[in-house]
């Protein structure tokens, strides 16, 4: 059998359980309201799933005594865009395995900090006691290609980017309407009345180069 | 109780099925389409990143060193693509990637050869000519940049009805303003007016004989849930005399490797030679005071750019490397293009230091976002991609509604990685020259990111490394044909939906008249839609 062989089912399992995460649930036909953000609580798995969040966009604190937010950014981070409302948005598909992603990320958290010889505040869940130059250090070996799971923290930091740069959880117009802190961050533009985009003025209108001596009549390269 | 029949089935809807269907449909075949996705209206494209809305209909499929971006409805990757229409440059059609010894192309496909069909591609979409007037601002700074360090640079061909175009910059989404000149616009609204039927969610899963005397095979699908495409609401089967695979790169070869034991066994070249279309995709962050000081741009009064979110996403393209004197896997083209925000999470921060894509420097880079400016390097690659066993159903698994992961798997080679080191450092040149910007990498995510699925079921001369025959049939399987991306060979230094469709025109010829053989009324060499 070639290596070739061995090494595609070896990935064939690797899509087969990030499949099973999320699968076996598929089958709950959940009302049409599912599309709804699940009820939010500053629980320890919300605290982690924020630190995680805060981790890919740093922001600054909510108050003096966020645990969450390490605080290491001005401006607003990916828990202030919704990171982990987005986390448990219906069709992102992937809240029912929030829990255990959570879990494993404090799982995760121990194991690094034994690794690295850093004691994580015990007050709070082990991710959120991490220092956060600490809690890069984890996310950077959790998204190291070579770990058979990176596809599933990968998911997790993509979500929270998404959340800032795109408001994913949310309507787009409504959302820059209302001034959702990432896309205000990236001055993401307003749309017209009707929640599209138009720009009736959009060219230098120069020539700007030179085009190619080649090109054909039509406009095509030789 | 008897199976359905009909004279031709064509799985899938994009350019490599939509154009066959219409060809046949016109010359007098009973046409079946049938298309995993759902049919969206115009109203149904949204201005909207959230997800749930744009994930209906565009997939991206992680696999293991690569990434895809392709459509999922009626219309396939046509409807959110970004129209830019290019031949081919004449020189890959002679390519031999890096073996070296035999061309890759069927002997009988030059540039010469398909220059008609692409001519009647171009006249039926339609493509439109940008002038300097229609390039967006992105594509003004980017030619302006080629300029400055001694390049050329050509506005690109789009297939968009430029005066409809309200430069919205929201075409992965389709199109809200019918500009874009989709198969939803042309050959597929031409192929129901002749008969041919669509059908949107069914996902075919096997291709295997018919069991009804007359007809060849039998195409069994899955009927999906519109609401989470995992689950199955129904299942059938149809026969045919002439099946036309047309599911895209990331589907035909799959469906047909789960097809292997019903067919008696298919090209040990199906399933292999997957090409990204050396897809290499970079960006720049501008200086915006040297735009205005070295380029001598303005956008409006004291503001030379920030315009990264206005246009059409692609605007002007330098082809100085579409040069068939240098040597292959040094040639490629490079293209100005915009994607949405969704992507913002793939750039380096630029600070060379961990965490490259993610943290508080890249959180400091995305304030500048409206300064970025995106380069697509067209290279040549080597068709490194194999695709694994297949799924026990559909071509990928569905691991989430958001989270597709197939069995693919690109390794890129070292002369690929040439191609990527030379144009690389030819867009860092022409960004970098004056300070007019810093040159950022696509970090964030796999290898390679492609747009642009091609081979892994292709033409050739060769059975050995192509799955099909020149005029697109699979060998051993008279009367199965490929139309789609995955029959193009090589990467092609440019956006390939041209040369797919030119490619699917031309094999419709073939196909019809096999189908004449085959005792189907059917007449080859139908005039264009709209031209009768």
């Amino acid at each position: 059998m070639s290596s070739d062989a061995a090494l595609s089912r070896r990935r064939l399992l690797q899509i087969v359980s990030a499949a099973a995460l999320t699968l076996p649930l598929t089958g709950l036909r959940m009302p049409a309201a599912r599309a709804d953000v699940l009820p939010r609580s500053l629980d320890a798995e919300t605290l982690t799933l924020e630190a995680w969040s805060d981790t890919m966009v740093p922001g600054e604190k909510r108050s003096p005594d966020d645990r969450a937010i390490a605080g290491v950014a001005a401006g607003p981070g990916a828990v202030q865009a919704g990171a982990v409302d987005m986390m448990r948005f219906g069709p992102v598909g992937l809240a029912p395995a929030v829990p255990a992603l959570a879990a494993g990320l404090n799982a995760e958290a121990v194991r690094y900090a034994a690794t690295v010889g850093v004691l994580p505040d015990p007050t709070v869940p082990p991710f959120v006691g991490l220092p956060f130059e600490h809690r890069t250090g984890l996310a950077l070996q959790l998204l190291d290609t070579g770990r058979p799971d990176q596809l599933v923290w990968y998911g997790l930091a993509g979500i929270a980017m998404l959340a800032f740069h795109t408001a994913g959880h949310l309507s787009t117009p409504d959302a820059v309407r209302s001034g959702h802190p990432g896309l205000a961050w990236l001055d993401f533009p307003q749309p017209d009345a009707d929640g599209l985009w138009r720009y009736p003025v959009f060219s230098y209108r120069r020539r700007l180069a030179r085009p190619h001596p080649r090109t054909t009549r039509t406009g095509q390269p030789a | 109780m008897s199976v359905e029949t009909v004279d031709v089935v064509v799985v899938g809807t994009g350019f490599g099925g939509a154009i066959p269907a219409y060809n046949l449909a016109a010359g007098g075949a009973s046409v079946v389409m049938l298309e995993r996705g759902p049919e969206m209206a115009t109203e149904d494209f949204a201005h909207d990143l959230q997800v749930g809305t744009y994930t209906r209909y565009v997939d991206l499929i992680n696999g293991d060193g690569v990434q895809v971006v392709a459509g999922n409805c009626v219309g396939g990757s046509s409807v959110v693509y970004f129209a830019a229409s290019l031949r081919a440059p004449s020189f890959v059609f002679d390519r031999t990637g890096s073996t070296g010894r035999r061309r890759l192309w069927p002997a009988a496909l030059t540039r010469a050869e398909l220059d008609p069909w692409y001519d009647r591609v171009e006249e039926t979409l339609p493509v439109a000519q940008q002038t300097w007037d229609d390039v967006p601002y992105a594509g003004g700074v980017w030619a302006a940049a080629c300029r400055n360090a001694g390049h050329t640079c050509n506005p690109v061909p789009l297939a968009v009805d430029l005066p409809r175009c309200t430069n919205c910059n929201w075409m992965l989404s389709g199109c809200r303003f019918d500009a874009k000149r989709s198969m939803l616009l042309n050959y597929l609204p031409a192929a129901r007016a002749h008969g041919a039927q669509v059908r949107p969610l069914h996902e075919v899963q096997l291709v295997g004989p018919a069991t009804t005397p007359g007809y060849r095979y039998r195409v069994d699908y899955t009927v999906v849930d519109p609401s989470d495409y995992r689950l199955v609401q129904g299942a059938g089967s149809i026969e045919a005399k002439i099946v036309i695979m047309a599911a895209g790169a990331m589907g035909t070869p799959v469906i047909l490797q789960r097809s292997a034991a019903a067919l008696g066994g298919v090209p040990s070249a199906v399933g292999r030679y997957f090409s990204p279309n050396g897809d290499r995709v970079s960006m720049a962050v501008l200086d915006e005071e040297k735009l205005g000081s070295v380029l001598g741009l303005e956008r409006e009064p004291g503001v030379a750019y920030e315009a990264f979110h206005i246009g059409k996403p692609i605007g002007s393209m330098s082809y100085d490397f579409l040069d068939g004197r240098l040597p292959e896997f040094e040639r490629f083209g490079l293209q100005q293009i915009y994607f949405p925000s969704i992507t913002n999470v793939l750039p380096e921060d630029g600070t060379g230091a961990e965490p490259q894509w993610f943290g508080v420097d890249k959180k400091t880079l995305s304030a500048r976002w409206r300064s970025w400016l995106t380069v697509l390097a067209l290279t040549e690659d080597d068709n490194e991609g194999v695709f694994g066993p297949p799924p026990p159903t559909g071509n990928f698994v569905r691991a989430a509604p958001t989270a597709s992961v197939t069995t693919l798997s690109y390794r890129p080679n070292a002369a690929t990685l040439r191609g990527w080191e030379r144009s690389d450092a030819e867009i860092r040149a022409i960004i970098e020259k004056d300070g007019l910007g810093r040159h950022l990498s696509w970090v964030g995510g796999q290898p390679s990111l492609s747009a642009h699925p091609l081979s892994s079921c292709r033409i050739g001369d060769d059975p050995a490394t192509s799955a099909l025959t020149s005029d697109h049939e699979l060998r051993g399987s008279p009367g199965l044909f490929v139309t789609d991306g995955s029959a193009v060979p090589t990467s092609l230094t440019v956006n390939p939906s041209l040369t797919i469709a030119a490619l699917a025109e031309r094999a419709s010829v073939a196909i019809a008249r096999c189908a004449a053989e085959a005792g189907i009324a059917v007449t080859a060499g139908v005039p264009a839609p709209g031209s009768a």
